[in-house]
């Protein structure tokens, strides 16, 4: 059985390759059971969706910033 | 006319903005801004617009950044962990009991629909405070993975730490950011106001 914390890190790595079939398995099989890891989920997808919207919104400054960093 | 000095400036800021976030250096940061808009305004390519023309300038900023922070990367090792990613390391291993579970006070609670957030403008505010707030080497790997959109592999290699140091960095970086963005916005039970 996976742990919440093993769990976090697969979830972490599922963002940067794709996952074996066994690990994606041993993932779901938690996550089943798992309301935290499932929010954890949640969570990192948000994430991943948030810094795509970011590195967008500075490319069109969005990020109207009146206060200038000096 | 395409490109006024207005228009400039205000690519500029936003230019600047975003190479200050990931290179941490004011001056560096104007020196890859300064480098990308002498190409951009050098060059005899035309556009159709100006938002084609902000797409191309960050692209050249882009790889400016990445150039130096490849350079950077020969002279600080990336992969020494700092007392910051130490007691980062520590805060999230206290998340968890013996049996690598959630402690019941520190389990994940759900962010409800999580993505209205991009609308707001505050929440920027605190997504970039908390970014600000990554240890140095940690904000560094992260923002190449998710700004520069470069493979874990190449972040490695760029960086030459290995693929299970990658994943370690990122997992913390992921991990603060939500710890940070849970605390400061998505907190339960006190809304803001």
């Amino acid at each position: 059985m996976l742990s919440c914390k093993e769990s976090t890190h697969l979830l972490s790595e599922g963002l940067d390759r794709s996952l074996g079939t066994g690990e994606r398995i041993t993932l779901e099989m938690h996550l089943l059971i798992c309301k935290g890891c499932r929010n954890y989920r949640q969570q990192m997808d948000f994430l991943r969706v948030a810094c795509k919207s970011f590195a967008k919104r500075a490319e069109n400054g969005h990020n109207k910033d009146e206060r200038t960093s000096e | 006319m395409l490109i006024d000095n207005e228009f400039i400036e205000s690519v500029r800021r936003d230019m600047l903005k975003f190479a200050q976030l990931q290179l941490r250096d004011a001056a560096l940061a104007e020196d890859a801004v300064q480098d990308a808009l002498t190409a951009a305004l050098t060059s005899e390519r035309s556009f159709a617009g100006r938002s084609a023309l902000k797409t191309w300038v960050f692209g050249i900023l882009r790889n400016k950044i990445v150039d130096l922070i490849r350079q950077n990367s020969r002279t600080t090792n990336v992969s020494s962990l700092s007392d910051e990613e130490q007691t980062m390391d520590e805060s999230f291993d206290a998340l968890f009991n013996n049996s690598d579970h959630w402690q019941s006070n520190s389990r994940p609670g759900t962010w409800g629909d999580p993505e209205e957030s991009l609308r707001e403008q505050r929440f920027w505010e605190v997504f970039e405070v908390c970014l600000k707030h990554l240890p140095e080497n940690t904000a560094r790997v992260f923002m190449m993975r998710e700004f520069l959109e470069f493979e874990t592999a190449e972040v490695c290699s760029e960086l030459a730490i290995s693929v299970s140091n990658c994943n370690v960095i990122l997992h913390r970086a992921r991990n603060g950011l939500r710890r940070c963005l849970e605390g400061s916005w998505f907190a339960p039970g006190e809304r803001r106001c």
